[in-house]
């Protein structure tokens, strides 16, 4: 049931001329038959558009959309066997939740019994049985969600698409629907691809993750890959909160090695560049802990508690650096503190460009 | 601050009462004149009450009544425009429904200077149509018969009723329509299936809107209506410029009131629904 999607060399362009705007620079993203695949990006980077093109709802201004092998553009979309679950859930208003769920299999000309043993089902997996006589208008959000899902499913695609679904929900909400769409997707297998700018809805759902920005695919890898080995500065920042600290500084020759010389401090990291280059140190937050005895040294500005976590905020001569410590761990504004480094996880981006060195 | 504030209320309801009367006065004198027999009206005074309700002015404005040189009444002239309006109606409110459809989700290139042509004729004085129409209707067989003036009500009605409709179905939200296309559905089946489900309030203002335009048009009436085919504007026309000996002012306003009444029945029935279909959204959520 589950398909491969091939994503080779798409481009889009919008407007013509000297108007023109590409939206899409060359994407080349192959995905594995029941891969779970996120693009997440800030707006306005060509994600949406680009599960337009795979839906069919959009054609690409060049490239290839493969699903199961097949070339797609130019197939209309209820042809490509895909189903979708739109931001705004997209329920027929004036159809019952049954209807909603069975307007595919009715437009197929499924007869109405094994469309209704069908739709039976697909309430049943997702806990809506007693909402299928009622209309969308008198569901809350988080129904409307699981009947937009239902309608998604009950169609038993090669692929399903989600274009920011968990946008709409409340936080806590979210969170559930979140792992009810795991649960769905490790029950059916179907190759997905999930459109968000929820960074932490792509570090949980994603088994894979391909970070958009400008029309450009920055990094596509695993959720692990993407969080320890970003590809730039912009990943780096992107992914994880707080996000992580740079820190620009220069290599130096030393008595033990070499060090990483910073505004205020000399640390003793040896870097990816030569002796004497420029670079940016990357460290996430919880890879920095409080230390008397370290050689870099800061003023405790902003103290936030999480409950779970406490972010400290540090004035530095090197710039803000932001610390994740345990909840025990007591400091207060104003107060002096050294910072060590967890050597190990440390990344190191060029000054320039910020792409990643080693 | 009492003081001025009850003074500037009762310069307001008197402002308000006063713009009322004035005009509400020719109706309340066109029902009194209608209910007087024939002495009453030369005798009587012009806004005085009817001594007993008389409704012999109401039968003969129906059913005897001089419009021309036949003396049927207006009946004739009542179902020729029920014959006329009910079609045209029904027909406008489709077509426009149909074109508000293709203009606002199926947008194809041109479409915006197409509707903006379109919509000159919701502007477009109908006199400058009067020849050009005559001629076509006579190429086409219509002329001087109630299909002659279906066609032209629907054609006269169709820059209003697409822009109703096309306003309406502008704010449904693309994502319905995708979310139809990738479920397999087509052209007819959206717009069957979804659109035509949910437009319930916009019928009902195009129905209102098209129902008043047409049985109360003059224009077409007279121009374009054979001898047997005329409507009930034009019916009372003849009937308030034929008289006799005397004018019977009583039956002429019965006759006026007759051909109000449908258009009256429609609003105080229906009216709710126009202000409602007219600030109803298309979709909620």
């Amino acid at each position: 049931m589950a398909s491969s999607l091939d994503i080779q060399g798409v481009r889009k362009c919008f407007g013509k001329g000297d108007k023109a705007v590409e939206v899409l620079k060359k994407i080349d993203i192959a995905v594995a038959p029941g891969e779970f695949l996120i693009l997440v990006g800030p707006s306005g980077c060509g994600k949406s558009t680009l599960l337009s093109i795979i839906a069919g709802l959009e054609e690409p201004t060049e490239g290839a959309i493969k699903i199961a092998g097949r070339n797609v553009v130019g197939v209309a979309p209820a042809q490509r066997d895909i189903a979708m679950v739109f931001q705004s859930y997209a329920l027929y208003p004036t159809m019952s939740v049954a209807d909603n769920i069975g307007f595919a299999l009715e437009m197929r000309k499924v007869p109405k019994p094994e469309r209704k043993k069908r739709i039976d089902e697909v309430a049943a997996m997702l806990q809506i049985e007693h909402l299928l006589d009622r209309r969308p208008s008198q569901l809350s959000g988080g129904q409307r969600q699981r009947v937009a899902m239902g309608r998604a499913l009950a169609r038993q695609p090669q692929l399903f698409l989600f274009d920011e679904p968990l946008s709409n929900l409340d936080a806590k909400l979210r969170v559930e629907m979140r792992a009810e769409i795991k649960r769905l997707h490790q029950a059916s297998g179907i190759t997905s691809v999930y459109v968000t700018h929820d960074q932490i809805e792509a570090m949980t759902l994603g088994s894979r993750i391909a970070v958009m920005k400008g029309g450009v695919l920055q990094q596509l890898g695993t959720p692990d890959d993407i969080y320890n080995r970003p590809a730039n500065t912009y990943v780096a920042t992107f992914i994880g909160s707080p996000t992580m600290n740079l820190i620009a500084g220069q290599s130096m020759a030393s008595a033990q090695g070499s060090t990483f010389a910073i505004q205020g401090a000399d640390l003793p990291l040896s870097s990816a560049v030569a002796h004497g280059s420029q670079a940016l140190l990357g460290l996430r937050p919880e890879h920095i802990v409080f230390n008397g005895a370290a050689a870099w040294r800061g003023e405790v500005s902003v103290v936030e508690p999480t409950g779970a976590d406490t972010y400290v905020v540090v004035k530095t001569a090197a710039g803000d650096v932001t610390v994740r410590t345990a909840p025990q761990v007591r400091v207060s504004p104003g107060e002096r503190v050294g910072l060590e480094i967890q050597a190990a996880h440390v990344n190191w981006f060029d000054q320039q460009s910020g792409v990643r060195l080693g | 601050m009492t003081a001025k504030f009850s003074i500037g209320r009762f310069v307001l309801m008197a402002t308000l009462l006063v713009g009322a009367a004035f005009f509400l006065a020719p109706l309340y004198v066109m029902v009194v004149t209608s209910l007087k027999d024939a002495e009453e009206t030369r005798n009587g005074n012009l806004l005085s009450l009817p001594g007993s309700l008389n409704f012999s002015a109401w039968g003969q404005a129906w059913s005897t009544a001089c419009t021309g040189v036949e003396c049927k009444g207006l009946q004739p002239f009542f179902w020729n425009s029920v014959w006329m309006a009910v079609p045209a109606v029904l027909i406008s409110t489709t077509w426009g429904a149909l074109n508000g459809y293709v203009l606002s989700l199926w947008k194809f290139r041109g479409s915006e200077t197409f509707f903006g042509l379109l919509l000159f004729g919701v502007f477009m004085p109908f006199q400058v149509v009067l020849l050009p129409m005559s001629q076509v209707l006579g190429w086409l067989g219509l002329s001087s018969s109630i299909g002659g003036l279906i066609f032209v009500h629907c054609l006269a009605g169709l820059p209003s009723t697409t822009l109703f409709f096309r306003n309406y179905y502008a704010a449904v939200p693309g994502e319905l329509l995708n979310a139809a296309r990738l479920d397999g559905a087509g052209f007819w089946q959206i717009f069957l299936r979804i659109i035509v489900p949910m437009s319930t309030p916009i019928v009902m203002v195009t129905l209102i809107w098209q129902f008043t335009q047409i049985w109360n048009d003059f224009l077409f009436g007279v121009a374009f209506s054979g001898a047997d085919s005329k409507p009930i504007t034009v019916g009372l026309n003849n009937l308030a410029n034929t008289s006799s000996s005397v004018k019977a002012y009583n039956v002429d306003m019965a006759a006026a009131l007759i051909a109000a009444l449908p258009t009256v029945a429609v609003y105080v029935l229906a009216g709710r629904y126009f202000v409602r279909g007219l600030t109803a959204g298309a979709v909620k959520g």
